[in-house]
């Protein structure tokens, strides 16, 4: 099982002291995230994709670029690619570019962004989002498994005989996720390639996301991928801890409590109630982290929101530190009762190895 | 068995609003037999509708209030008229209904106000919204002014409406669920 963290990058101010970091300062502070992510153990570090403050990270390739020249074993994501205003050809070179300098270290999750304006900014319409996100993979799909491609459709201009470059590291596309938090029509995509399913529910209750990943089990067992305990789901969290229970609460209070999601609504202790959101002792945050699988079945990657809200960077790092300390028991105790049947999230290495035996349906 | 949703958003107690419902309610009642009255009193949740704009899910109280109303067969929706219009948190509670899911639904609306001079708030601000939302409105929506309970004529107006939703109730099919949203993906990627 994969554990690592996500970041929006959203420049929010520390509620406590009101001060706002600068841009340079928080692209810097997600690295040192990142950075950290591989130091205390981690498997992955994946950063979001936005066009709009008061987010920063706009450009993921190049910052996942410089992350993968300063790491050796980490694995680089997205959360998420936005497969409906990128161009689909730009996203296959970019990727594949990223994936030869990283050596294979990459894998993406897609998700089709939610702020109305991106879309004509980008030239696209909101409208079309769900037919962008289908078309757009479609094309990605295609450009990074045949050499040379013809292709139209109706959201960009046809293709004749393009051929994009570099082609995938070994042959072997990076393996992709589709995250959606709350249609049916993005884990129906994700099954029907075999692909993973991401579903970030920490702003969620679970009951919705049962439903959705449910669905994504049963129509990847129907598509002949595997077995519905053997698709391959990806799930969000949010934690903040302190070794005292109280301490913890204490310190996130404010941030939550004018979190740009969700501040001035539920209270803290409504708010983790309903969702994945533990604010406590490492011990709750295991205890918390294992009920997903009883939730959600055994699942292959966890990713965690650790950096948002206007937290300060050595208050991120520290937090760090202790998902670092509690991932070794997450680890024993997720593998206990695991089907041997149940996959690892594919990797680059190991679609390699299913390609060089033949096996590698995706 | 036909379900009844009466969504009241009355604040204060006693109130005219939950009044006018419960009368509009109880006429219904009377003209089908066996119907099932859910009450929603929008006051109650008013903290999780608050929350559910904020958050953009439900808290699980809420969201079971929310099925009981787009999973009834009809709906009867008052408000107290705020600033000639619904007032905000009734029109909160609308808002956190998926847009499609009253579509097709029986809506009798009626409202309360302190003086007859905003009576045409049915007319201009509710009869709109349910028309966006699709809802079949019944032509006879029902305004209450202060001096209405005092005087002759509610009466009558209550029994019409109430009239006009039993008959869009009769001989309809049921409110049944609809999975929403499910494609299979070569209809998706149809033409590709």
């Amino acid at each position: 099982m994969q554990f690592g963290v996500f970041t929006v990058g959203d420049v929010t101010p520390d509620p406590t002291t009101g001060r706002t970091p600068t841009e340079a300062e928080r692209i810097k502070a997600m690295v040192a995230i990142a950075l950290k992510a591989e130091e205390v153990g981690l498997d992955v570090f994946a950063t979001g994709e936005h066009h709009n403050p008061p987010f920063v990270p706009s450009s993921p390739t190049t910052m996942l670029g410089y992350v993968a020249a300063r790491t050796e074993r980490l694995i680089l994501s997205t959360a998420t690619t936005l497969i409906t205003t990128n161009d689909p050809v730009k996203i296959a070179e970019d990727y594949a570019m990223l994936q030869h300098l990283a050596d294979g270290r990459v894998d993406l999750i897609m998700g089709r962004g939610n702020t109305g304006p991106v879309y004509p900014w980008f030239g696209k319409d909101i409208r079309d989002g769900i037919d962008l996100a289908i078309e757009n993979y479609a094309l990605l799909h295609k450009l990074w498994r045949e050499d040379v491609v013809d292709w139209e459709g109706k959201h960009r201009t046809p293709l004749q005989s393009f051929t994009s470059t570099p082609r995938p590291l070994d042959d072997v596309p990076p393996f992709v996720w589709h995250g959606s938090i709350r249609s049916p029509q993005i884990a129906e995509q994700a099954a029907y390639y075999g692909d993973g399913f991401f579903a970030n529910h920490i702003f969620w209750p679970k009951e919705h996301f049962q439903r959705l990943i449910g669905f994504y089990r049963e129509r990847f067992e129907h598509y002949g991928h595997g077995a519905a305990h053997q698709a391959i789901v990806g799930l969000g969290g949010q934690v903040f801890m302190r070794r005292n229970s109280q301490d913890a609460v204490r310190e996130f209070r404010p941030y939550f409590d004018n979190a740009p999601v969700y501040g001035h609504g539920p209270s803290l202790e409504e708010f983790t109630e309903q969702t994945p959101l533990t604010v406590g002792s490492p011990q709750e945050v295991i205890d918390k982290t294992l009920t997903f699988r009883e939730h959600f079945g055994d699942y292959q990657r966890q990713l965690f929101l650790m950096d948002h809200a206007g937290l300060p960077l050595k208050t991120v790092l520290e937090q760090l530190d202790l998902l670092g300390e509690i991932v070794p028991t997450l680890r024993r105790e997720f593998a206990v009762g695991r089907p041997a049947d149940v996959p690892d999230a594919p990797t680059h290495s190991s679609m390699l190895k299913a390609a060089a035996e033949g096996v590698n349906s995706r | 068995m036909t379900a009844l949703a009466v969504v009241q958003a009355g604040l204060g107690t006693p109130s005219s609003t939950q009044l006018l419902a419960t009368r509009l309610a109880e006429a219904t009642e009377r003209l089908v037999p066996g119907l099932e009255v859910r009450t929603v009193h929008v006051r109650d949740v008013a903290r999780d509708v608050a929350d559910n704009l904020v958050t953009g899910f439900p808290s699980a109280r809420l969201r079971e209030v929310v099925e009981s109303v787009v999973g009834a067969d009809a709906v009867i929706a008052v408000t107290p008229t705020f600033n000639a219009s619904y007032s905000g948190l009734f029109k909160s509670f609308v808002d956190v209904l998926e847009p499609s899911s009253l579509a097709g639904k029986p809506v009798l609306i009626g409202a309360t106000g302190g003086t007859e001079r905003h009576s045409l708030v049915l007319d201009h601000a509710l009869r709109p919204l349910f028309a966006y939302l699709r809802a079949v409105v019944v032509p006879t929506g029902v305004y209450a002014a202060s001096s209405d309970w005092g005087a002759q004529g509610l009466p009558g107006r209550i029994d019409r409406a109430a009239g006009e939703l039993a008959d869009l109730l009769a001989g309809r099919a049921p409110a049944e669920r609809v999975d929403h949203g499910f494609v299979p993906f070569d209809q998706l990627l149809a033409g590709r």
